[in-house]
């Protein structure tokens, strides 16, 4: 049994949260851990030894199978329920919602709102939303973590304050008077309704992201900067040639909150974006749900919801990574 | 000139020991690389200046004004504030979100740290059950709700109504009654919040350093007496800041309300963040913006008292 020393909890979140560059002490343990095997390695709660007395052995092993049969009914379940139901008859579903098999299948459903209901557009525009906020909130967080934590102003822990001050105020504060700022924007005075500038800006200002960044960069060696600054390199190439192509693992949890936040975002689209033309799924799906048959609602739900399952299946270890970081950052 | 300047150099980090250069001509600012980082600096300025610090200013002073779109905003005092505190609605609307909070904690606070828990003693495949556990936190959160939303069809051929047939209960009204709509709502909340609480606790039960384990044996610790004298007791750090992280979040819920119900019914759903959005969206005739913020603002205070008075309490508790 080998057991390796780790740090008691606060050191490790905070660890796993400044992860530096080189070899993030996560993966290291995740690789540890793939390497161990079902037996020996690393140990939990119960011991290996306790692992092979029966007492132990059956209990955990049905509690263990029960899990999955558990999770399975409530991950997966209403997921698979809505992909049977988007291409089931209307009347099937309604009658009999808890059968195995839909009597008749109809594909065309998912064309119908695809095309009919014009589910092509406003999903264009949830990635139009996407890609934009997406963009905003990596330019200002890598930009701003760069010069607060390697360019170091002597301003530089005023706004640090004012930046981690933003995350202790709920953002309900800020509905009615972003609302009026995105009606009326100081000196330029030009309203902003129903462009996707009122959904990116606002996104961009994301202490969180900032926060997230900067800390990952007060990490990185210093003495890579002087060793580039002693070579001449100004701010700006340092920041393009030395700093962004290290810090890929922290703008990757940044893209995974951002592309999150913006394709679940309904409050704020719905207020801002009142052109039906320009609105995302989430602010449509509602309006289509009183107005369409329920066949083709199920369909567009279906094709709402498999893009990002999608996602998370392909980029399924960043994605469980920031959630696990958004814990330990919060705190 | 390079003999008298300092050197250029971009971070200005060692401070003290330039203390007697004091000449601060713009030359020197911009040689010194303060422009440059003003640059860098200028994204989020603008971002945070006029889309956070801007607003939450803005709030403040909007609370004590009448603001509409029209006219000049008037300074009227605390009228915005009677007005709220008058209005009967604003007592369904905190008892609501109080139950609301409740229910959520009792669904949703004891259930992902026994799923995390077990989960975390899972050997082959445990990608599998993280992966299943977080899928519901993928879905929208939109199309969660108008999934369920037929899901509680208080027909007898309801989904949830057929599932509970099975076993001979039901069929219940969910969201058509008073009585079971506010759960109705909590447990979706719930199905498609855990799996993000799951992970954070799976990660922080990685952190517990199993020689607390070998020493709990030494001593002769059954596996419930390790789960309850070691892993909890670790686990309270993290245990403690999701509880008033989930208080918040819950204080300042909105989608489930405004899409399962609209606050119905009989105002059974109506939660403080749809009474701002009622005060200041929801009626034709135009916002009582001035309502709405003082309302934001009240809550974000009681908020921010509850989280410090929490934080006040557990740090003596830790402690002692």
């Amino acid at each position: 049994m080998t057991v390796t020393a780790q740090p008691s909890t606060p050191e490790v979140e905070a660890e796993v949260a400044v992860s530096g560059p080189e070899r993030p002490s996560w993966r290291r343990r995740l690789i540890r851990r793939r390497s161990s095997g079902s037996d020996g390695g690393e140990r939990g709660i119960i011991s290996p030894f306790e692992r092979r007395r029966p007492g132990v052995k059956y209990p955990l092993k049905a509690s263990t199978i029960g899990l999955l049969i558990i999770l399975l009914i409530i991950g997966l379940g209403p997921i698979l329920w809505l992909a049977k139901g988007a291409i089931t008859p209307t009347q099937d579903t309604l009658r009999q919602p808890m059968a195995l098999w839909p009597n008749g299948m109809e594909w065309s459903t998912l064309s119908t709102a695809w095309n009919r209901e014009h589910l092509d557009q406003y999903f264009l525009n949830t990635v139009f939303v996407a890609a934009g906020s997406w963009a905003s909130q990596l330019f200002v967080a890598a930009t701003g973590g760069y010069a607060l934590s390697v360019l170091r102003p002597k301003y530089g822990p005023i706004l640090t304050g004012l930046v981690v001050g933003t995350l202790l105020v709920p953002t309900v504060v800020l509905l009615v008077p972003l609302y009026l700022t995105v009606l009326n924007p100081p000196l330029w005075h030009h309203s902003m309704l129903n462009s996707y500038w009122a959904l990116w800006l606002p996104a961009a200002a994301n202490p969180f992201n900032v926060v997230l960044v900067k800390r990952f960069f007060d990490n990185l060696p210093r003495e890579v900067f002087e060793a580039a600054r002693v070579d001449g390199a100004g701010p700006f190439r340092l920041f393009w040639s030395i700093v962004l192509p290290l810090s890929k693992p922290i703008l990757g949890v940044v893209s995974v909150f951002a592309v999150i936040a913006a394709w679940k975002d309904f409050l704020w689209p719905l207020l801002v974006i009142t052109d039906p033309q320009k609105q995302p799924l989430s602010v449509r799906l509602p309006v289509l749900a009183d107005l369409i048959e329920l066949d083709v609602l199920l369909a567009a739900l279906f094709i709402s919801t498999i893009i990002p399952i999608v996602l998370f299946l392909v980029f399924q270890r960043l994605f469980l990574r920031s959630a696990g970081l958004s814990g330990a950052v919060k705190g | 000139m390079s003999v008298i300047d300092p050197p250029v150099d971009g971070a200005p980090a060692s401070t003290g020991s330039k203390a007697p250069r004091r000449r601060r001509s713009p030359l020197t600012w911009v040689r010194g690389g303060g422009l440059s980082t003003l640059i860098f600096l200028l994204p989020m300025l603008i971002a945070f200046g006029v889309f956070s610090w801007f607003p939450i200013v803005r709030a403040l002073v909007m609370s004590v004004q009448e603001t509409n779109l029209v006219t000049a905003p008037t300074w009227v005092g605390v009228e915005n504030f009677r007005t709220v505190l008058a209005d009967p609605d604003l007592w369904t609307a905190v008892k609501n979100t109080g139950y609301f909070a409740l229910l959520a904690l009792i669904f949703g606070y004891p259930i992902p740290l026994a799923l995390a828990v077990v989960m975390s003693e899972v050997k082959r495949w445990r990608g599998i059950y993280t992966a299943l556990a977080y899928l519901p936190v993928v879905v929208p959160p939109v199309v969660s709700v108008l999934l369920w939303r037929f899901f509680y069809d208080g027909s007898e051929t309801g989904v949830f109504n057929t599932i509970v047939g099975w076993v001979g209960l039901g069929p219940y009204p969910w969201l058509q009654s008073a009585t079971t709509a506010m759960p109705s709502l909590v447990l979706e909340a719930t199905w498609a919040a855990a799996g993000g609480t799951v992970i954070i606790y799976l990660a922080a039960l990685t952190g517990v350093a199993p020689e607390l384990y070998d020493a709990a044996e030494v001593d002769g610790a059954s596996i419930w007496q390790k789960v309850w004298h070691v892993t909890l007791p670790q686990l309270r750090g993290v245990l403690l800041i999701t509880l008033i992280l989930q208080v918040i979040g819950t204080a300042q819920v909105f989608l489930e309300p405004y899409l399962f119900t609209g606050g119905g019914p009989a105002n059974a759903t109506l939660t403080v963040l749809l009474l701002i959005y009622n005060y200041a969206f929801g009626s034709s005739l135009g916002g009582d913006f001035g309502s709405a913020t003082a309302l934001s603002v009240m809550l974000a205070v009681t908020l921010g008292i509850l989280s410090a008075v929490y934080f006040r309490l557990t740090r003596s508790w830790s402690t002692s």
